[in-house]
């Protein structure tokens, strides 16, 4: 499975999503109205639409932010749509936002060992003394993040750097670093490449497709660069105005009339579209 | 000059000190507190008893404002308890000193646990103002629960008796006093090398990001207001041995904005900040005293004018820190060793 890293421990397999029939509403908005979206295990799943669609919305309410006034979250089968938001991240939900929610006066090395917090179970007496307990936890988690965390995204140059002074796209790579500190077995990445140059945007996609290939996990992103969108998901899932539009591979959205009707108007080619963004050629 | 520093494990790397250098430094400043009582005068000792009492205090306003990002207006309230507590249970029932500590901190934790409730609703300003009407209210309990704090005219304290000795003056004390501060200093500097101490940065930073990852803020909230109290609680409890009365004056609300003023002096979500700032916000006031008596051979009525105008250079200079220095004296001595790291060669 991971033939980098043959130390690594059996990861936990990839989790299969199903989400059924999600509404939101915020007053008299329906920012999501019936939304069905099921997301295969180990599979690079898209969520995309024009602005305002309700890509971030579901997201939310995927992750436990938003409390969804219809439908149900499953997560291997297992409904969650009541578990809290921070349990959700011991079952194995991990992900990033779209502007980046780092701890900015923390260096790399913290932020990313704050992704297993729920993991751990030294208490705060342990913790005083730094003793037993608490310092096994620490070497096995440092040994850990180093391993297959900071090699694996490259990041060992700035381990002790604080986040705060880090480039964009370095801090971009940090939170999904984080994400994958949390053991997760799925991904959600909001907007991952947004607001990168081409070769940021390249530089993601590919730690993207490995940590899909490398720890076996199911990743969904929600996206506006279409290249990228179009060069590495398996399956694309298209809202507009809350509705769940067209979902399929990512052939059969682009010749999707309603899709083209929703980027572009009545009438037109999302293919000029895509054209249109730095496409991640050698990535796919 | 030290050039860079080569780790074989991670132990190393994530050691309480990084360097040999460090080590040394650390070894120095115990031997120095060992050797400081062999200056015999009474004024230093007890200087250095209230010093180190206040660094208590301090480093446990500033794990959860430094730290945790809560800010509090209430911690002087939770010295208070600790020093009642402690008059409490060793007027009363002659209970042993350090169970007496142990208590002091105990019940200013449990009192800081709920004080620390509101948090979980409100932030920043909102909450400041929050812990300064528990304050207020704890002040009301201390001055009207007679049976217990003694009312207006508070709790005589006995003298702090360790095994037959009568630590009755700050030369003794201090043998009681410079253990606790310095384990409970560094137990404060492990804490932020583990789990917990991240959870209440992760606070600070960004808790909408803390809660996502897993981290319950209802649980660490509350336990860094706990915590907090606590080490406010042991500083009253000692502060109690040291002045052997408390009333309902001995902590005014002030006393709270001095701890705060020493968070932020020092250096705000540092372990070294707090004892700088303790360290310079006790000191500087006697230090002033002190110049102003030096100059009285030369203008005689030095005393009466300059004893005004200490406030004013005492406020001058924390207003010139938070200008010149917002990250505190902390910053200056992280700039100070960098410098000293690559000397004689500069950055």
């Amino acid at each position: 499975m991971s033939p980098l890293h043959p130390a690594a421990p059996v990861r936990p397999p990839a989790a299969r999503l199903d989400v059924e029939n999600l509404s939101l509403q915020f007053g008299g908005v329906k920012a999501l109205d019936g939304i069905d979206l099921n997301v295969a295990p180990g599979s690079i799943t898209a969520l995309i639409g024009p602005n305002g669609a309700g890509k971030t919305s579901a997201f939310n309410s995927i992750s436990g932010f938003y409390k969804p006034k219809t439908g149900t979250v499953r997560l291997d089968g297992e409904d969650i749509t009541a578990v809290p938001a921070r349990d959700r991240a011991k079952l194995g939900l991990a992900r990033t936002f779209q502007n980046i929610a780092l701890f900015r006066g923390m260096t790399v090395l913290d932020n990313i060992k704050l992704g297993r917090h729920a993991h751990l179970t030294a208490g705060v007496f342990d913790a005083f003394l730094y003793w037993g307990k608490a310092k096994r936890e620490e070497m096995e988690l440092r040994a850990e993040v180093e391993r297959d965390v900071i090699d694996f995204l490259e990041l060992d140059h700035i381990r002790n750097v604080p986040v705060a002074i880090l480039p964009y796209g370095l801090q971009k790579k940090v939170e999904l670093a984080r994400a994958l500190a949390m053991r997760p077995r799925i991904l959600m990445l909001d907007e991952p490449v947004a607001g990168m140059n081409r070769e940021e945007t390249e530089d993601m996609a590919r730690a993207i497709l490995d940590v899909r290939e490398e720890w076996g996990v199911t990743v969904l992103l929600v996206e506006h660069d279409m290249g990228m969108v179009m060069d590495i998901s398996d399956h694309v899932c298209v809202l507009n105005f809350g509705r769940r539009i067209a979902a399929g591979t990512p052939e059969e959205v682009r010749n999707n009339p309603d899709v083209i009707k929703a980027y572009l108007g009545s009438s037109g080619d999302p293919r000029r579209a895509a054209e249109g963004h730095a496409p991640v050629g050698e990535v796919a | 000059m030290r050039v860079g520093t080569a780790k074989e494990s991670y132990a190393a790397d994530e050691g309480l000190f990084k360097t040999d250098t460090q080590k040394v430094w650390f070894g120095l400043l115990m031997a120095g507190l060992l050797l400081f009582p062999l200056n015999g005068s009474n004024y230093w000792m007890f200087l250095a008893v209230l010093v180190m009492i206040n660094v208590i205090s301090t480093t446990g306003l500033n794990i959860l404002t430094g730290y945790t990002g809560q800010v509090s207006l209430g911690h002087a309230a939770f010295m208070a308890v600790g020093a009642y507590t402690v008059a409490f249970f060793d007027g009363r029932f002659d209970t042993p000193v350090l169970l007496n500590l142990v208590l002091a901190g105990a019940v200013a934790a449990g009192i800081g646990y709920l004080v620390g409730l509101p948090s979980l609703r409100i932030k920043g300003l909102y909450l400041a103002i929050a812990t300064l009407a528990a304050s207020v209210i704890l002040g009301f309990v201390f001055l009207n629960w007679t049976p217990v704090t003694g009312g207006l005219r508070g709790l005589n304290v006995p003298t702090a008796t360790i095994a037959g000795i009568e630590l009755a003056t700050p030369d003794r004390l201090y043998w009681l006093v410079m253990p606790i501060c310095v384990v409970m200093v560094l137990a404060a500097k492990n804490l932020f090398r583990t789990r917990v101490g991240r959870a209440f940065i992760a606070i600070r930073d960004r808790d909408i990001s803390a809660e996502i990852i897993g981290i319950s803020l209802f649980k660490y909230k509350l336990m860094s207001f706990a915590i907090s109290s606590f080490y406010a609680g042991v500083a009253g409890g000692l502060w109690a041995y040291l002045f052997r009365v408390v009333t309902p004056e001995s902590f005014p609300a002030l006393a709270s904005i001095f701890f705060l003023a020493a968070v932020i002096v020092g250096g705000a979500g540092t372990i070294v900040g707090g004892i700088f700032g303790a360290v310079f916000m006790t000191l500087i006031p006697e230090f002033l005293k002190l110049s102003a008596t030096a100059l009285v051979p030369w203008f005689p009525d030095a005393s009466i004018y300059l004893a005004p105008v200490r406030n004013i250079i005492f406020g001058l200079l924390i207003i010139g820190f938070l200008i010149f220095e917002p990250m505190g004296l902390a910053e200056m001595w992280r700039r100070t060793r960098r410098y000293f790291a690559l000397w004689p060669f500069r950055t």
